[in-house]
């Protein structure tokens, strides 16, 4: 982990598919690297044997039963969307022409 | 205390409705009335929904004519955390991104609410996302703490602790993360409760992180919070990781006689640095538990200190996940400047997080990214059993631990908005139960010299929020702390 204090700010805001603004991108490195140092106490204990922990109680495979039951009309699930059409959200071409 | 109907507590007004010298009508209008004279100092609603909440308030006085009332909140007014969803209301998490959203159903939490005839009647401010421990990331306003305007609320759910503190609303319902019900509580001199995890369902709360969120209520003494977990407690089919065995029902447990207890001390939590002001009131309330025939004892729950690095690790991983649904796309801002598919997604949620909310997701994106997974989100889930295993060594010996709630009393606005770390820290005393899942609740203990309040933190047994309710209806019932209020 030690070697990790270093951040690249552009390669992280692109797997989060977020614009930052050069300002940003400038403070969060900083920010995100100290807080980073303070993650190094993690490696002074050890945890070989232990199981990681995922939910505070052991939930699994929770399956309800198959069963038809009301849904949104197509106007209630869009009435949020910020642009649609013939009950169908719109948005920019993602195909290419051929 | 103060005579006027909107600063009583929810059982004490529950007779006077019961007795016919009150209408939860009257009631309502005194609390809008309140919040009118008030809310342009404290900024703790959003919104308001006083016509409907009238009627409802209406229909609550036609139930109690008839003989027909639904239950001990039937009447009450309710504040709701705009992290949780009502139906036909905008619910916005306090972010730019969400700004039109409309929710088109209830999330559990406001059924059961309806069921009890509880009236909720406004929605209330919120750092955004609930990523923060001010209220001062959410998009829309800063809230003052109603004991000093200067200073925050604390957070996130900032907006709920500061309008039951100021006589705005009866009840609150916020939701607990890392802290972010027992801390504001604290720093507004209320009662606040972070159930079990598992125990109050969270569908319809939009989620932040999923394996450490739990809605929790918050109110003006011991009493009333049990109600209204009551209220909202239960197995929900649509929430898969909410709890299928018994709850225990908590206003009932106060009736009885229970104790002495059997308290722990853990003395991780009580630095050097600790508020001199602070750790004398947490003393003199160990002091009163002895005295009243409370076996003391410490307990080392050696992992504390790694519980801020955990936290942060495993809360901004699910936060990175979990906040990838707001595409541009389907029900949040879209951004005018996009011009293909995936500028939307980048441009959209740019321009919609703020600065915070950005900070985490990267932080969650990194410690997940290839490479790093197992150094650091692997690990913290390591670390987070040990911290777990902490806890339950500790309850082998013990009912429940007594802690301070938060290292310092409320801070003054902006005070630490440029220092993320030290922003963080104002959790440490808080996250650690989430980690582990157990219940906590912070109840008033003081105040400082400077009247700023302070919380006593009570962390109980999973599962047994009955006991939890009775060791802190047992330090209340011994002093006046919960009386105090506001000079608003």
């Amino acid at each position: 982990m030690s070697d990790t204090a270093h951040i690249d700010i552009e390669y992280i805001a692109r797997l989060s598919r977020l614009t930052l603004t050069d300002e940003e991108k400038q403070l969060f490195s900083s920010q995100l690297e100290d807080i980073l140092q303070h993650f190094e106490k993690l490696n002074e204990i050890d945890v070989s044997g232990e199981e990681p922990m995922a939910h505070p109680f052991p939930v699994f495979n929770v399956l309800g039963e198959d069963e038809p039951s009301e849904t949104f009309t197509p106007e209630v699930a869009l009435a949020n969307a910020p642009k649609q059409r013939d009950n169908q959200l719109v948005v920019p071409k993602v195909v290419d022409d051929a | 205390m103060s005579d006027e109907l909107f600063f009583k507590t929810a059982t004490e007004l529950r007779g006077l409705l019961d007795d016919k010298s009150l209408s939860s009508v009257e009631l309502l209008q005194s609390v809008i009335d309140r919040t009118k004279a008030t809310d342009d100092k404290v900024q703790a609603y959003l919104d308001t929904n006083e016509e409907e909440a009238l009627e409802s308030a209406k229909a609550s006085d036609e139930r109690r004519a008839a003989g027909k009332t639904l239950g001990p909140l039937d009447g009450i007014p309710v504040s709701i955390k705009d992290l949780i969803v009502e139906k036909g209301k905008k619910a916005r998490a306090s972010s730019r991104i969400l700004e039109n959203f409309v929710s088109p159903y209830d999330a559990t939490t406001i059924t059961k609410l309806h069921e009890a005839g509880a009236i909720p009647w406004g929605r209330v401010n919120m750092d955004e996302f609930a990523m923060g421990s001010s209220t001062e990331t959410s998009y829309y306003k800063k809230t003052a703490n109603p004991w000093d305007l200067e200073r925050t609320p604390g957070g996130s759910s900032g907006g709920s602790a500061a309008c039951v503190s100021a006589g705005q609303t009866i009840l609150s319902l916020g939701s607990d993360t890392g802290g972010s019900i027992r801390q504001p509580a604290s720093l507004c001199g209320v009662v606040g409760m972070k159930p079990t995890y598992g125990t109050v369902s969270r569908y319809g709360l939009i989620a932040f992180a999923s394996s450490l969120d739990q809605i929790g209520p918050f109110s003006r003494c011991v009493e009333d919070s049990a109600m209204l977990f009551d209220a909202i407690s239960g197995h929900d089919p649509l929430d898969s990781t909410s709890y299928s065995g018994e709850i225990p029902k908590c206003t009932e447990a106060l009736k009885e006689k229970k104790g002495p207890w059997k308290l722990g001390i853990p003395k991780e939590y009580f630095p050097e640095s600790l508020d001199p002001e602070i750790r004398a009131s947490i003393d003199a309330a160990i002091e009163s538990y002895r005295a009243q025939g409370c076996e003391i004892v410490d307990v080392e729950l050696p992992h504390t200190d790694l519980a801020i690095p955990v936290y942060y690790i495993i809360a901004t991983a699910e936060a990175s996940s979990n906040l990838s649904r707001y595409d541009g796309i389907r029900y949040t801002h879209r951004s005018e400047e996009a011009t293909d598919a995936l500028d939307i997604y980048f441009k959209s949620r740019g321009e919609g997080f703020g600065a915070e909310v950005k900070r985490r997701i990267c932080l969650g994106s990194f410690v997940l990214s290839s490479g790093y997974y197992d150094a650091y989100y692997l690990r913290a889930q390591k670390v987070r059993n040990l911290i777990r295993k902490d806890f339950l060594n500790a309850f082998k010996q013990v009912d429940a631990l007594l802690t301070p709630t938060s290292p310092t009393p409320a801070f003054k606005l902006g005070e630490r908005m440029d220092d993320p770390i030290t922003m963080y820290l104002s959790d440490i005393f808080t996250i650690n139960v989430n980690l582990a899942g157990f219940p906590a609740l912070s109840v008033p203990c003081g105040l400082t010299q400077s009247n700023l309040p302070i919380g006593l933190q009570i962390i109980g047994q999973p599962l047994k929020e009955d006991d939890l309710f009775s060791i802190a209806h047992s330090y209340e019932q011994a002093h006046d702390h919960w009386k105090l209020r506001p000079g608003l």
